[in-house]
């Protein structure tokens, strides 16, 4: 039935964007390459004003995912939570596009009686464990975010956790926005496990705009780069090491 | 997005009807009983009495849950591991629909209440409760996951601790679906959120914990380290460190095992509990001077470690294997 993977770009900023492209624009960009756009907001004292919420919100709804404003210490939570529920949206997507064909136009799950629901839920489940994913996450680094780039570390690798439980494959790979020299600079290459991040983390300088569509759109090319073969070999060892634990 | 304007529906008043849409059954809202991420759970009164009733705007979750609940029923001869499930239906207003589910209504005290009533004394009992219970469904193929104070209740009497949301319920083997971080053992950096029954028998130990710390804590240093400091410091507790630590570090791969030595422990002779020192720092040191050990725990502890020298052996055999694959790997490119 469903062999593809899922793809998903996690964006993870503080309010709102100032230059370049519409972010929105390019969320949907995104959706058209079936690539589904998150976007968690995140606060700490100060409060995301209205004009960053409703990007928020248009970046997520344009991008076909999910959005939370979150205050820092709850990040971690609802960092999975936030991906996990876009990935079952998709699987749910097209378990429900299978139904129609083989039900009728107007027919969703939903439309089931809650017996058959329940048959259909368990595929669903099964989906979820065992499909592979990719997520890319995008981190705004404007002076802003300085205070809670530690947070956004933990919970990146709280994140890994949780997906590294599953039975499917999943690749990560870290962006942060604005870059040195670009709009937007790779922390991370495609790799099983964030474990890397911390050095990184520790080294990233922050300040300066917030390019949040460029930043998206640069995103975007790295997901049709396969990831290499060095990577790949590097996913085999470890599941060795796991097993030391 | 979505959240805020989905939980409106569910908070509904009472008195409300609530009518099913396929089996056609009534239900009118009595109160409230609690709400959790997935949906509000009421105290409702169906044709054959008082029910629970769950609704939620993400049919998804009750579907999931009201799967786990099914899987249950087909348990013979086991009616403590979750509440039975009565009906499932959907219910429709203002052109929204509203799955839902009900079960049995367990009356009864939440589980920090009822020791904090009862003394400290039942603790370890329930947590015995706890274990068989657990037991159970890890036979059956399940892990409980979001194992807290909260998903506890004591009914009775007599006293029986029961397991009331099944929303973190996962396969085993899976990802645990749902979590909160004081009982993960992911978030203290102790295990993985593989579904497997020692993902549960941490949360156990965890819930121990809680009863001497009521207001939980936030995790500083984290590790072990932590753990075992905040059981050292409570007398509580450390009459069951050893029992604990083993939870907390998952070297109980079953709930019986845990059960087993926690009742050798309650059972102990009283003299035995007074020569231990209250306070004693424990590490593998204490489990060696400690006199009233005995000898089948140390003989265990020799086979564990035995054990694990075989592991280590295949991990470094893996290894080379894998980089002599690597090597002829290369050769060939």
């Amino acid at each position: 039935m469903y062999t593809g993977k899922l793809r998903q770009v996690l964006l993870i900023t503080d309010g709102c964007s100032n230059q370049g492209e519409d972010p929105i624009a390019m969320a949907a960009l995104a959706k058209e390459q079936g690539i589904t756009v998150n976007v968690i907001g995140v606060m700490e004292h100060d409060v995301i004003d209205e004009k960053g919420m409703t990007e928020i919100e248009g970046i997520a709804a344009s991008g076909g995912g999910v959005s939370q404003i979150v205050y820092a210490e709850a990040l971690s939570q609802t960092v999975q939570m936030v991906t996990r529920k876009a990935m079952n949206q998709t699987i749910q997507g097209v378990v429900n596009r299978e139904l129609q064909q083989i039900l009728g136009r107007s027919k969703t799950m939903e439309d089931l009686p809650p017996e058959k629901r329940g048959e259909v839920m368990e595929i669903v489940d099964e989906l979820g464990e065992t499909v592979d994913l990719e997520v890319l996450i995008l981190v705004d680094t404007s002076a802003s975010m300085k205070t809670k780039l530690p947070t956004v570390k933990e919970a990146l690798l709280d994140l890994s956790l949780s997906l590294n439980a599953r039975t499917g494959e999943n690749l990560f790979s870290v962006y942060a926005f604005p870059g040195k020299r670009a709009d937007v600079e790779k922390l991370l290459d495609w790799t099983p496990n964030l474990q890397s991040l911390t050095s990184i983390f520790s080294k990233l300088s922050t300040g300066g705009i917030t390019p949040t569509g460029p930043a998206l759109r640069a995103a975007l090319s790295s997901f049709n780069q396969k990831p290499s073969l060095r990577s790949l070999l590097a996913s085999d060892d470890e599941s060795y090491f796991e097993e030391s634990m | 997005m979505m959240n805020h304007t989905l939980k409106n529906p569910c908070k509904v008043s009472p008195g409300t009807i609530i009518k099913g849409k396929w089996h056609g059954n009534q239900y009118t809202i009595i109160k409230e009983l609690g709400f959790g991420a997935n949906g509000v759970v009421y105290l409702a009164k169906g044709r054959n009495g008082q029910v629970a009733l769950k609704m939620s705007t993400n049919g998804m979750s009750i579907t999931s849950e009201v799967n786990v609940l099914k899987s249950f029923a087909k348990v013979q001869g086991t009616p403590t591991l979750g509440p039975s499930l009565l009906d499932v239906d959907d219910w429709e207003v203002n052109r929204s629909k509203i799955s839902f589910y009900v079960m049995d209504y367990l009356q009864g005290i939440d589980f920090l209440s009822f020791i904090e009533q009862k003394g400290k004394s039942w603790m370890p009992i329930l947590i015995l409760q706890l274990l068989n219970d657990l037991a159970n469904l890890h036979d059956n193929g399940w892990v409980f996951g979001d194992l807290k104070p909260e998903n506890l209740i004591v009914t009775g009497p007599p006293p029986k601790i029961r397991c009331i949301d099944v929303g973190g319920t996962t396969v085993r083997g899976r990802a645990i679906k749902e979590f909160t971080e004081f009982y993960d053992r992911g978030y203290w950096g102790l295990g993985s959120r593989k579904a497997e029954p020692s993902y549960d028998l941490f949360a156990v130990a965890m819930i121990m914990i809680n009863t001497a710390y009521p207001k939980r804590f936030k995790k500083t240093i984290g590790g072990l380290k932590q753990l075992t400091e905040a059981i050292c410091q409570k007398p509580e507790l450390t009459k069951f460190n050893k029992v604990m630590i083993k939870a907390l570090q998952g070297h109980y791969s079953t709930a019986i095992q845990m059960r087993t030595e926690l009742l050798a422990q309650l059972t102990q002779p009283k003299q035995d509990d007074r020569k231990q020192p209250s306070a004693v720092p424990i590490t593998k040191k204490s489990n060696k001077s400690a006199k009233s050990s005995p000898p089948l725990s140390r003989q265990h502890y020799r086979k564990t470690k035995k054990r694990k020298g075989w592991m280590d052996f295949f991990v470094i055999l893996a290894f080379l294997g894998a980089l002599y694959g690597f090597y002829i790997f290369t050769k060939l490119l």
